[in-house]
């Protein structure tokens, strides 16, 4: 056949489909609706599930590979003075380029009720008096460089700051709810004496020494507790894995619920369609053209429900902040303040999720007919 | 044109309820005259239809169409000498509900490949001379059942099939409608068209316009002039 001609054909199989979807129009928008539904209920957790770990991956690569706590009665207490230069002397430690003690803690902020994570970075010039702010305060507390903001200290005391400069969004998992200041300001707001750390941090240059030198630290300080930046890692990948799990876990039913519904309508053959293929096989359409009509019907059908769902979920996702599914999959007590992922998107999993919606609902409609286009046309000479 | 040698058709055979629709047909189709096959129900006119018009095959004998035989040619082919060489025109219609007159009729043409344009042009014409040109764009199932029967004569010529292949065309038609039928039955002869029909009406087997008719009864013809 020549090429225009196949091509002229092809033309009117799609119009003869696009007329036969728009004849049975309350079973095929139905069937688009659920499709649709389904599409983005996965679509949603596993694009939120994939922004999380994508941006846990990203906050943890610039974090020192150990983290060095100390230990009073089972209990995170403060580095005391001395500390940091006792592992220097006792403990002879290869690998480790730099060893700095931390300072951080949490405050909670009773007017928004949030939780921000206050510190004082020594790789930042910060003039006392000054704050430099994440995103969520940005947002929950109205904040702009130069405005003025006061926090009540645990001890009662109410400290002024003024907005310097709010962080960037590339990674609000980690800069949502920072308040970065100068060290002077933080061991006064929570009155840390002098010579006291939150932490030690260990950058370690060689990724094969990092289990090493935390076993020495161990046994030459029981007292400490050192946290590897892959164990953190694989911590946060699991919780989020868990979570998105026990969604899909909750929502399966109604997944389920609605693949059935959508396998039994794509799947089952009206009368009336079972007369149109008789009707078309008696009038001289061959087999190959009523499969390939109801498979561009199909195809039409599975493939605008998969955009539509993935559009909505990317826009549910990372437009409207997940807040059908929120709760579940960021945690409260973990990630308050609110925060707003910035995108990613995987190509493989997009690619899995097109093939198992878009793949078996084309296979539940082509069955069926496959069957009833290979009955003998004389039937509709019978009907 | 169209000559059946032994023909005999069964159904569910091997099965308890096997059943010989056609007991050994020998049969000669005339070209470009009206022949109409009459009998009872159940006498194994539709059976016959079917084998002529390449929509079933026959369990036993032979089938050749101008002089090539078709028995035992598979189902692809079988499809294309269908398309190419008949036109059918169905006691019910059968036209597909939700489409238009014109969108029915063009149809059986769309597996051919030929421009939307030039289908559409001459559906309209074949619309214009069964006089139904004015309801080129109605839904077919609003139409009326002499409507309906233009619309499928229409839809059976859109491919300029040879022969034409008419199931009980008046079982669904008034006298009225009956007779219009014939009349465009009588222009389908004249322009060198050759038809097979089956049907119980006198009005139809015995009219001038129908050149031959085979008398069938338990699946063998028992009269053919």
């Amino acid at each position: 056949m020549p090429m225009k001609t196949w091509i002229e054909k092809q033309r009117h199989l799609i119009d003869f489909t696009l007329a036969s979807l728009a004849r049975r129009k309350a079973k095929n928008l139905g069937l688009l609706f659920i499709y649709t539904l389904l599409v983005f209920v996965l679509a949603s957790v596993a694009l939120y599930a994939h922004a999380l770990r994508t941006e846990a991956q990203k906050v943890l690569a610039s974090s020192p590979e150990i983290v060095l706590q100390r230990l009073v009665a089972g209990r995170h207490d403060l580095i005391p003075p001395g500390y940091l230069e006792q592992i220097g002397q006792n403990v002879r430690l290869r690998g480790v380029q730099k060893m700095e003690g931390r300072l951080w803690g949490y405050y909670y902020d009773s007017v928004v009720k949030a939780n921000y994570t206050f510190m004082a970075p020594r790789d930042m010039q910060i003039p006392r008096g000054e704050i430099i702010v994440g995103p969520a305060l940005e947002r929950s507390r109205g904040l702009a460089a130069g405005n003025g903001i006061s926090f009540r200290s645990y001890s009662g005391e109410l400290h002024t700051f003024i907005v310097a400069e709010v962080l960037p969004q590339t990674s609000e998992l980690v800069s949502a709810d920072l308040v970065l200041m100068h060290e002077e300001d933080f061991r006064a707001f929570f009155k840390y004496p002098e010579g006291h750390w939150t932490d030690i941090a260990m950058s370690v240059a060689n990724p094969q020494e990092v289990r090493n030198v935390a076993i020495k630290l161990l046994s030459t300080l029981p007292d400490s507790r050192p946290i590897l930046r892959d164990e953190v890692l694989r911590t946060y990948a699991s919780i989020f894995d868990w979570r998105e799990g026990l969604m899909l876990a909750l929502l399966s039913a109604a997944i389920l619920a609605f693949g059935i519904f959508a396998w039994e309508k794509a799947a089952g053959l009206s009368a009336e369609e079972r007369r149109e293929i008789g009707i078309l096989k008696a009038i001289g359409w061959e087999t190959g053209d009523v499969i390939k009509m109801k498979f561009w019907e199909g195809l039409l059908v599975s493939l605008l429900a998969f955009l539509l769902g993935y559009v909505a979920a990317y826009l549910h996702v990372f437009h409207l902040d997940a807040m059908i599914f929120e709760p579940v999959l960021k945690g409260w007590a973990v990630l308050y303040p609110r925060f707003t992922l910035p995108p990613h998107i995987d190509g493989l999993q997009i690619a899995t999720l097109f093939f198992f919606t878009v793949f078996p609902y084309t296979a539940a409609v082509l069955v069926p007919i496959w069957r009833a286009a290979t009955t003998d046309p004389d039937t509709v000479m019978r009907s | 044109m169209i000559e059946l040698t032994g023909i005999r058709k069964a159904f569910n055979q091997g099965r308890h309820n096997e059943y010989w629709a056609l007991s050994g047909i020998d049969l000669a189709i005339p070209d470009q005259r009206v022949t109409a096959l009459r009998g009872p129900s159940g006498s194994g006119k539709t059976t016959l239809l079917t084998i002529l018009g390449c929509l079933a095959r026959p369990t036993e004998g032979r089938v050749r169409l101008k002089d090539e035989d078709i028995s035992g040619l598979p189902e692809r082919f079988l499809t294309e000498i269908r398309r190419r060489t008949f036109g059918f025109i169905f006691q019910q219609f059968n036209l597909i509900r939700g489409l238009s007159a014109l969108e029915n009729i063009i149809l059986p043409a769309y597996p051919t490949g030929q421009p939307r344009q030039a289908l559409l042009e001459k559906a309209e014409a074949l619309l214009a001379g069964v006089d139904l040109g004015q309801r080129r764009d109605a839904q077919v199932e609003w139409l009326s059942g002499g409507e309906q029967q233009r619309v499928a004569i229409c839809r059976a010529l859109i491919n300029d099939p040879e022969i034409l292949i008419a199931d009980e065309p008046t079982a669904n038609l008034d006298t009225k409608l009956s007779k219009e039928f014939l009349g465009i039955l009588e222009k389908l002869a004249d322009q060198g068209r050759t038809i097979v029909l089956t049907s119980h009406d006198p009005l139809v087997v015995d009219s001038a316009v129908v050149d031959f008719v085979v008398t069938l009864r338990d699946g063998r013809i028992v009269d053919a002039k």
